[in-house]
């Protein structure tokens, strides 16, 4: 490649990484300012305002530890929908994980009748739109009374999680080999002890991505717990969603950050694992 | 093996319990209502006419149908800058150069951040006091806030598009930068050695071999924007209105008779992703059968 296009290519490369960070870059200066008037490129003030209405940091004077404490335990909005996103999260990611592992060890290591047929209907809620099932569903629900209340929406949180976690635990499966197992068995190891140590080991990695992805997925979603939830249940995403609507953008970027920590941490940790062949890639395209 | 079959028997059925009884399980009921019927408020014949009402009765088919041809222009206009975006962005940062960890990751930054934050952010960057017309204010190429482009909430869909270019230009990005550190430079390197010039080797080299993994993904991004609620609900107006942000209100509407009509809408969003999807399938599948 000739030199010049070579340094134009690099510099095209930075500009669209510029571009790409501009939004947090707004995030972040939102969220620290509270009076950023048109036409400032750069605040004329820092201000901790927004994080103080939100009641995360106490107001100046009573910033102690006591004070932060204090204020914590008052329950404000944002703390409780953290705390409501957080442990919606972790619960769909264990029950999913232990539904998918015996599915996904079949799917991805026997043959039989009907396999490919069970892994399209398995993969059918990634195509279709979430839109065309919550409104039916939403009416079952209030019928089983399900609808308004925290188990509802972890049972539909299930529904866009469900395919990725088998996807991807498949995918493991699917060059993983049993035969050590047997060996196990054989030198006089129990079925616990089996899984415990060879299955687990093995399959560890692959599976702690399908988690942190299944996190993710839940973590993410806003339409669902909207409708089955029907308000009583908030989670940061609504809590978002309502901020942005009603425009105070200095609130709405300081939840936005508590928002997308989670999912760029996922990020880091996860970047090595993440390629175009993994299942769970597919996926984070619909978050 | 009777064992055996049982249990692929019993391994399959809890997952397939969920997707059964609550997706299909919904969509079954969502037509069972959008053909109106409705038990609770003592509708039980069976019709089409919610249907007929969204597509061609006076008061909702203009709304319905500039609501497709947004739906349709926002998803394919997003899908292709995205994807053609990230192919470029792609085979230029394949070379090693200064800060390319960095930029790697800025890169694909984009793909975990909840789809509702890229629809904030555009908020953020595109509006008319957003981080973007404050900067060409600074520069002085606009007067006031006016003078800058209204990008969002714009009748033409553009901070839709934006949005949907953020986030899966990552995606593009993630899948395109696996299939070409897997494919190495060899293809490149042979094609050079015969003669092809830098577009050939695009054209004819690299293309090619992107192209399954790139039309794949383009899929996925296509049939999420196209039913997804969030970002057209942030980024949108009211007329015209993207089809799935129209069928949410129908939905919400204290009228229990325009619930039919919300479902009605949210199952045709269905079946356009559906047959689009087929249509694809059939396609791949025909190229492939010709080659």
């Amino acid at each position: 490649m000739n030199n010049n296009l070579k340094k134009i290519n690099i510099y095209a490369i930075y500009l669209g990484a510029f571009i790409l960070i501009l939004p947090l870059i707004a995030f972040f200066i939102n969220a620290f300012s509270f009076r950023w008037f048109y036409p400032q490129v750069i605040p004329k003030e820092l201000s901790l305002q927004a994080w103080v209405r939100l009641k995360l940091i106490p107001k100046p004077g009573q910033r102690t530890f006591d004070g932060f404490i204090e204020l914590w335990a008052s329950n404000p909005a944002v703390i409780k929908a953290l705390l409501n996103s957080l442990s919606i999260g972790f619960l769909v990611t264990i029950v999913s994980i232990i539904i998918a592992l015996p599915a996904a060890r079949v799917l991805g290591l026997l043959n039989f009748r009907f396999k490919k047929l069970i892994i399209f209907i398995m993969v059918s809620p990634t195509i279709l739109p979430p839109i065309a099932f919550v409104l039916g569903l939403n009416i079952n629900f209030i019928s089983w009374g399900f609808s308004g209340n925290y188990f509802g929406v972890c049972l539909v949180h299930l529904v866009p999680i469900m395919p990725y976690v088998v996807l991807t635990m498949t995918g493991i499966f699917a060059n993983y080999n049993p035969d050590f197992e047997h060996q196990a068995r054989t030198l006089g190891a129990n079925k616990t002890k089996t899984f415990l140590l060879i299955t687990l080991p093995a399959i560890a990695p692959g599976m702690v991505v399908a988690a942190l992805f299944a996190f993710l997925v839940s973590w993410s979603q806003y339409l669902l717990t909207f409708l089955i939830g029907a308000g009583k249940v908030m989670t940061l995403p609504l809590l978002v969603f309502s901020t942005a609507s009603s425009g105070n953008p200095a609130l709405t970027a300081a939840i936005s950050i508590i928002f997308i920590f989670p999912a760029i941490l996922i990020l880091f940790f996860t970047s090595k694992f993440v390629s175009g062949e993994s299942g769970a890639t597919s996926g984070f395209g619909k978050i | 093996m009777g064992g055996e079959r049982l249990k692929i028997i019993l391994s399959l059925t809890p997952p397939l319990l969920i997707i059964f009884t609550l997706f299909f399980g919904g969509i079954f009921y969502g037509f069972l209502q959008s053909l109106g019927y409705q038990p609770a408020i003592g509708k039980y014949e069976l019709n089409f006419s919610a249907y007929y009402n969204v597509m061609f009765s006076e008061r909702y088919a203009k709304l319905f149908w500039t609501g497709l041809g947004l739906n349709l222009w926002v998803s394919f206009a997003s899908t292709f800058l995205a994807a053609v975006l990230a192919l470029f962005g792609a085979l230029a940062i394949r070379k090693t150069f200064f800060a390319k960890t960095i930029c790697n990751f800025i890169y694909s930054l984009n793909l975990p951040m909840p789809h509702l934050v890229v629809a904030v952010g555009i908020i953020f960057v595109f509006s008319q006091s957003g981080l973007l017309a404050r900067l060409a204010s600074q520069i002085g190429l606009i007067a006031s806030p006016g003078d800058f482009p209204v990008l969002v909430k714009d009748k033409y869909g553009f901070g839709i598009i934006l949005a949907y270019i953020w986030k899966e230009a990552a995606f593009f990005f993630i899948i395109l930068m696996s299939v070409l550190q897997s494919l190495g430079e060899n293809f490149e390197e042979l094609a050079q050695s015969l003669g092809a010039n830098r577009w050939q080797r695009f054209r004819y080299v690299i293309l090619p071999l992107v192209m399954p993994n790139l039309f794949s993904a383009s899929i996925i991004v296509f049939a999420f924007s196209f039913g997804a609620y969030e970002v057209p609900a942030l980024l949108g107006v009211i007329y015209p209105q993207m089809l799935p942000v129209m069928a949410f209100e129908f939905f919400l509407n204290p009228d229990l008779n325009a619930r039919s009509e919300g479902m009605a809408l949210s199952i045709i969003i269905a079946i356009i992703v559906m047959i689009l999807v087929v249509l694809y399938f059939w396609l791949t599948q025909a190229k492939i059968r010709k080659d």
